[in-house]
């Protein structure tokens, strides 16, 4: 007992079942990020008068410190995962909308002008000219969400056992084994590394039109 | 009106009698913004069915506003336009858009799509199934002179030459009957651009479709349209006519300025060198006996054109000295191509040589006679009386000033 990968009974999981957790936490949350930000920036990209605005929406809502924020949930979402997930959704949004609106903006005038004088309609023309131009910089975003994401979850462990991870840095200080928290930190780190070097790979496959 | 049939060729149809069907009628346009400037001003314009029409003019002069407002990109404040006597408003914007082709600057290619894909997008918006639409893009790069094999390639690793023939096999992909061409060869180089100018002028021989070009440049309006018409700033019509008439009568100081200084020797293009009478004494194989060359001196120059054993030029020799023995040779500049190059041509290849005198070539290079600025000067008076007694829309042809620098 003691080792660096002996977990505490108390966490009801081992440590594979912690990195499990850990990432349905922080990806899930990347993947709503996605979704609402989406047609929000379509929005954004659109009406450039609503672009600002929107922005400084996010921004503030990123500025909530993460514990106020889960504290507040508690009183409808209870100590569950949603009450993790449900803030980190929303601080994706601040680096998620940004990113593809640039991308969208980023279509050269002469494609967008092409687009259009063939014959797309604003509709096909996002879908299958826009987005799909916008891939390299929405992913550059994605990156960012993600990795922030991963690092975010720990914070869960405040609210009981919902911090993946993180649960390990509370049971560290709870049970005078500082190896958890190491396990915890680098555990973490290498999550982060590992699952940002797969998003690179899919953004390669996604874009083999991209210049090298 | 049916202005430019003389020069146009066989290019206008007229069904009703004495009434031309222009494809695409412009009529009374005029684009305002809601700043208070103005695009295009009452501009009406008759485009001709089956024949390049080129806006030219400097820039603000509304001549992409106008090709934009014949696909609804942009719409007019007041007039109207139509396509085949239909208003272009009467059928739904994505239809209409689809009819026409549509070149820009810089192509405008899609970058994540491969050519072949690029190529087949209007036929996939129109419901072309797959293979069908691949097809015909691949009979599509063969026509632009694009080698098949960049069929996979990604508009990236093509150079701005290729890609802007894969724009303008795109516009072609669903076999539209008007192209509208924004400028589509000003970002290219010039040796790519001719290239890309004489692709065109080829593929509009095999296809006959309308096309309306914008370009800044007066050189490429005139080589390559069949109408042209001039804008000036604010969107006003100063000249619609065909290339020749246009350098031989321009409407106004700002047309003639436009035009440029040297009009006269341009529109010399226009006139071909079929009749000028070439010379066929001052020419000697290089191996030729001093008797051959004494025989084939002749007063009006001291010169004879040397070719190798093939007839080929190689240039010019001082006759007395090589009779004398030294083999030193006059460069001849460039050739031209008796029967089907133009007086220009002609004329430039005897002002580049030394000598003064032009040298002909058949189609295979081998020299078929010798023409003196002379000569070229009399042919050109000659095809000037020609035009005027011809046509009456050269009115003045034989008191041009320009046959004075010509002779000079």
């Amino acid at each position: 007992m003691g080792g660096f990968f002996d977990i505490p009974s108390d966490l009801q999981a081992s440590w594979w079942g912690l990195i499990g957790l850990h990432l349905q936490e922080a990806l899930i949350p990347v993947l709503f990020g996605l979704l609402i930000a989406l047609p929000l920036a379509q929005l954004g990209a659109r009406f450039r008068w609503l672009y600002p605005p929107m922005l400084g929406v996010t921004t503030v809502l990123y500025a909530l410190p993460s514990l106020a924020f889960i504290v507040l949930l508690i009183n409808w979402t209870g100590l569950s995962t949603t009450t993790v997930e449900i803030p980190l959704t929303i601080y994706s949004l601040v680096v998620l909308i940004p990113a593809i609106v640039d991308g969208v903006r980023s279509v050269p005038e002469e494609t967008h002008a092409a687009a259009t004088a063939m014959g797309f309609g604003p509709f096909r023309r996002y879908l299958q000219v826009e987005l799909p131009i916008a891939v390299p910089a929405i992913f550059a975003g994605l990156r960012v969400a993600t990795v922030s994401s991963i690092s975010l979850v720990s914070v869960g462990a405040l609210i009981g056992n919902e911090g993946g991870l993180g649960n390990l840095l509370s049971d560290a200080l709870h049970y005078h084994r500082p190896i958890l928290s190491w396990n915890s930190v680098i555990t973490t780190a290498v999550l982060a590394i590992l699952i940002d070097g797969l998003l690179v790979l899919l953004r390669r496959l996604l874009t083999p039109w991209a210049v090298r | 009106m049916c202005s430019g049939q003389e020069n146009g060729g066989p290019l206008i149809f007229c069904v009703l009698e004495g009434l031309c069907t222009a494809l695409i009628l412009i009529d009374a346009v005029t684009k305002r913004y809601p700043d208070g400037t103005t695009a295009v001003d009452r501009l009406t314009l008759e485009i001709p069915d089956g024949s390049i029409t080129v806006l030219v003019g400097p820039s603000g002069c509304g001549k992409t506003t106008t090709l934009r407002m014949i696909n609804r990109m942009i719409d007019p404040t007041e007039g109207r336009i139509t396509l085949d006597g239909a208003d272009i408003r009467e059928q739904p914007v994505n239809a209409l858009r689809r009819s026409m082709g549509y070149v820009i600057q810089h192509a405008g290619l899609f970058p994540h799509r491969t050519i072949a894909e690029n190529i087949a997008t209007v036929p996939r918006l129109l419901g072309w199934d797959r293979r069908q639409a691949r097809a015909r893009a691949l009979e599509l790069m063969d026509r632009v002179g694009l080698d098949k094999a960049l069929a996979k390639r990604y508009p990236y690793q093509l150079s701005g030459g290729q890609q802007q023939r894969v724009g303008v096999a795109r516009a072609l992909a669903a076999d539209p009957p008007v192209m509208l061409m924004d400028e589509p060869f000003s970002a290219v180089d010039p040796i790519v651009r001719k290239g890309l100018q004489e692709e065109l002028i080829r593929i509009q021989e095999e296809l006959g479709k309308t096309i309306v070009f914008v370009t800044h440049d007066i050189d490429e309006a005139i080589k390559i349209g069949d109408m042209v018409a001039v804008l000036r700033e604010g969107g006003k019509l100063a000249q619609y006519a065909p290339p020749a008439e246009l350098l031989s009568s321009p409407a106004d100081g700002f047309v003639e300025d436009f035009l440029g200084l040297d009009r006269g020797i341009r529109r010399l293009s226009f006139f071909t060198a079929a009749g000028l009478e070439l010379n066929t004494v001052p020419m000697i194989a290089v191996d030729s006996t001093a008797e051959q060359m004494a025989a084939r001196t002749i007063p009006q120059t001291p010169y004879l054109l040397v070719t190798d054993t093939e007839g080929r030029p190689l240039g010019w020799a001082v006759a007395k000295e090589r009779i004398a023995g030294s083999d030193a040779l006059i460069a001849f500049g460039h050739s031209f191509t008796a029967g089907r190059d133009s007086l220009r041509a002609a004329l430039d290849s005897a002002v580049l040589s030394p000598t003064g005198w032009a040298v002909a070539v058949d189609e295979n290079g081998r020299a078929v006679g010798v023409a003196a600025q002379e000569a070229i000067a009399a042919a050109i008076r000659t095809a000037h009386l020609e035009q005027s007694a011809g046509s009456d829309a050269i009115p003045g042809a034989s008191d041009n000033p320009d046959d004075a620098a010509v002779d000079a």
